[in-house]
């Protein structure tokens, strides 16, 4: 066991700091601080090439989306059925697990279980040390992300290339990922083309057209596949009844990775697994449509402990020659198991849909989030792994408008669990002014509108608020929080002609209307 | 039949227009509506801002306000959907099942599926476009209901809104806890309502509108903001023959 992890636990169940490393915000060593979505998103949002970059991405994934999942006639049954799946599963994690270790075992593969990121991270370098590599290359995984895969290898001398093209293209600019499909979605080709040509491509080489770009980096690429001794992937599914796990991407570097080098490590989290091969066949048909609106991904890999050599068949000549390592990672999972309404977030697949329909993702994109999972995902994830305090206002970066819900393959209700995930903020902001001076506002409307003597008079001097005041506010309202963030782009409601309830009472609701 | 009205809070304190249309109308066809003065607040802005607890109180109130209603209709789809769809998760499916929570009703819900109006005398010579509030569209599946209705008068001219289905950027405590991002959404909404050329903006829901006007007021343009409702009302006004043709229980 690590150092760090066996000191981290705090009391009462607190977030250990070693699980926050997902977080995009301030960091000493394993300490994080809190994300501050407010003031990051009113930052970014004035980035008007990221808006547009963002907002056509999102517009063509979206329509694309639609339109394959209309192809689909009992799309809503299988919606249903993925979600039925992932429920069952969660409930009886620990069997699934262990039937899974035991599978992989079985083939050939060696199981090992991460509690936090510090244990997942320690394990994947001595794994890379005994293989003696100095270099690795890297399937795309968020989990990798989520425990700080690749700076920790750096500190202790192993370099880790990124194959997938956006992934390699926020490696090479050091831009952090801003969507969880299609990382550098908030970069344009003239952007990516100029990345390239400052890196490891010559100046003035290269056209800004897509073609030409992935060529340069499948060239720049296929070096480092070819002399490569040890892959990292993380995993779309666990498969227990098989032992089996499957990958799904789109540009062939995943099998790439998966069939050359000698040596594999797979980080997953352990809310990937689910019960059997069928099982599996309802999530491929959901997560492409879903995902990148295709009605099937280019490669799908599937394999049992010891991968094969497709690529490369000499080397499977002995068979000790591969390995074959993975590594279950809870990191938080099982604390948000525990939460009934939240756990529905660890159904999630990482298909992304929920950010692609997002109109607040389009408008402020991925790194206003600063968390490895932006969007309305992120929103109800981030909190829950890493704990309320640090996790800030990410809960409240949503209108609830629920085209997430609407799209989410596994049905997972994203406006639900941000409402309770708000409400656990609320009682936690009880040790601060501001969460005071608001619980205290929300407590005096509270009574008022929960006693129709008080509704009554309040109602009934709300025109005359709007009356004498209103004006005077649409001019000075703006020095005035909260009322502030209203009256900045906003006039107030006019004056009504008093309430409905007083108009009804007295029998003049013909003078509230239109004339 | 006892029919009540639940205009909503916003409805009742600041934009009672609305209110007023719909129990005339309700009248009009035919309905005895009440609107039973016990009612405050559904509890909505509560629950969505994180004050639970609170919200499930206001939420007991409210729907005891209905006890002895067949049918309460609502003009306001953001707090039919926190009735219809928020509060069997917020007390129980149970408690919200027996409180009557499934009796609540949008009125075009009310018109069309209860009533079942066929055709609406009256006129209403405008060009109208219609924003679909989020809660119509994924709370209560209102689907094209308000609509229907409109397109029964004559003279209106219904022009569709490009984005529709997109938030007008309201979202409540949303609106001032990020008011930038708010802003820019109910911004791109406005290009397109200014972009249908439409004198006058509609919805099912008052709060959208109060965000929108809010904005079509401060840019200083020249746009009506109407509830779909008082579009309705106006335009069989004076109307002569009976408005109520239709098949519904009574």
């Amino acid at each position: 066991m690590s150092k760090t992890s066996s000191t981290v636990h705090g009391p009462n169940g607190s977030i250990p700091k070693a699980n926050t490393w997902l977080l995009r915000t301030e960091h000493h060593g394993e300490e994080r601080g809190r994300t501050y979505f407010k003031s990051r998103s009113t930052r970014e949002i004035r980035n008007l090439q990221m808006r547009k970059n963002i907002s056509h991405a999102t517009t063509t994934i979206r329509e694309k989306r639609k339109k394959v999942v209309s192809e689909v006639p009992n799309w809503e049954d299988l919606r249903t059925r993925a979600s039925q799946i992932k429920q069952h599963t969660l409930a009886n994690l620990d069997v699934y697990l262990e039937e899974f270790e035991r599978n992989v075992t079985k083939a050939g593969g060696k199981v090992h279980w991460a509690r936090d990121a510090a244990e997942a991270r320690e394990i994947a370098l001595e794994l890379v040390r005994e293989s003696g590599a100095s270099s690795v290359i890297k399937v795309k995984s968020m989990v990798t992300e989520e425990i700080g895969l690749n700076a920790y290898l750096s500190e202790n001398g192993i370099e880790a290339t990124e194959t997938d093209l956006a992934e390699l293209i926020c490696q090479l600019a050091g831009d952090e990922s801003s969507h969880i499909l299609v990382p550098a979605i908030h970069r344009n080709r003239v952007e990516i083309r100029d990345i390239f040509e400052a890196t490891f491509a010559q100046k003035g080489s290269l056209e800004a057209d897509p073609p030409k770009i992935a060529e340069a980096a499948r060239k720049h690429l296929r070096e480092k596949f070819l002399r490569s001794t040890v892959a990292i992937s993380g995993g779309n599914f666990l498969v227990a009844e098989t032992g089996s796990v499957a990958i799904v991407e789109s540009e062939g570097n995943g099998r790439m990775c998966l069939t050359l080098p000698n040596n594999v490590i797979s980080i997953v989290g352990i809310e990937k697994v689910i019960p059997t091969m069928e099982d599996l066949e309802v999530f491929l048909t959901l997560l492409p449509r879903s995902s990148t609106g295709e009605r099937m991904n280019p490669y799908t890999t599937i394999w049992t402990g010891r991968p094969p050599a497709q690529m490369a068949p000499e080397k499977e000549t002995t068979e000790d020659r591969k390995s074959y390592n993975i590594i279950l990672l809870d990191n938080g999972r099982t604390r948000v198991l525990s939460d009934e309404v939240g756990s529905q977030a660890l159904a999630c697949i990482r298909c992304s849909a929920c950010l692609n329909v997002c109109p607040v993702y389009e408008r402020v994109g991925g790194h206003s989030y600063e968390s490895v999972y932006p969007g309305p995902i992120g929103a109800i994830l981030t909190p829950q792994l890493v704990g309320d305090e640090l996790a800030g206002d990410l809960a409240f970066a949503s209108t609830l408008c629920g085209a997430c819900y609407e799209v989410c393959p596994v049905k997972i209700n994203i406006p639900e669990i941000l409402i309770h995930l708000r409400s656990i903020h609320s009682d936690h902001r009880r040790d601060t002014m501001s969460g005071n001076l608001e619980r205290g506002s929300f407590g005096i409307v509270g009574i008022v509108m929960g006693n129709t003597n008080l509704f009554n008079i309040a109602s009934s001097s709300v025109s005359l608020i709007l009356k004498y005041g209103g004006p005077l506010l649409n001019r000075v309202g703006k020095y005035l929080p909260p009322i502030n963030g209203w009256v900045e782009s906003r006039n107030l409601p006019k004056a009504p002609n008093g309430s409905l309830r007083d108009a009804y009472r007295k029998g003049t609701l013909d003078d509230l209307l239109k004339k | 039949m006892k029919v009540a009205i639940f205009p909503s809070c916003i409805v009742d304190t600041i934009f009672p227009e609305a209110g007023a249309a719909a129990i005339r109308l309700l009248e009009r066809l035919g309905v005895d509506v009440d609107f039973p003065l016990e009612q405050t607040c559904c509890g909505q802005m509560h629950l969505n801002t994180g004050y639970e607890s609170r919200a499930r109180k206001l939420a007991q109130k409210h729907l005891s306000s209905f006890n002895q209603y067949d049918w309460v209709i609502g003009i306001s789809t953001s707090c039919t959907t926190m009735v219809r769809e928020f509060y069997p998760q917020l007390l129980g499916a149970t408690t919200a099942e027996v409180g009557g929570s499934g009796k609540f009703l949008e009125l075009s819900e009310f018109l069309l599926d209860v009533l079942g109006i066929t055709e609406l005398e009256g006129t209403f010579a405008k060009k109208v476009t219609f924003h679909t509030s989020c809660h119509s569209l994924r709370g209560i599946h209102l689907g094209d209901r308000p609509q229907r209705l409109l397109s029964m008068l004559e003279g209106i001219e219904l022009i569709p809104l490009p984005k529709s289905d997109s938030c007008c950027g309201f979202g409540g405590t949303f609106s001032i806890k990020n008011s930038a991002i708010s802003t820019v959404m109910m911004e791109e909404k406005l290009a397109n309502v200014y972009w249908t050329g439409a004198e006058v903006l509609t919805a099912a829901d008052s709060s959208c509108l109060m965000n929108l006007s809010g904005g079509i007021q401060a840019a200083k343009k020249q746009l009506a903001v109407m509830h779909y409702a008082e579009i309705l009302e106006v335009a069989t006004r004076h109307s002569q023959k009976k408005l109520l043709n239709h098949s519904g229980e009574k």
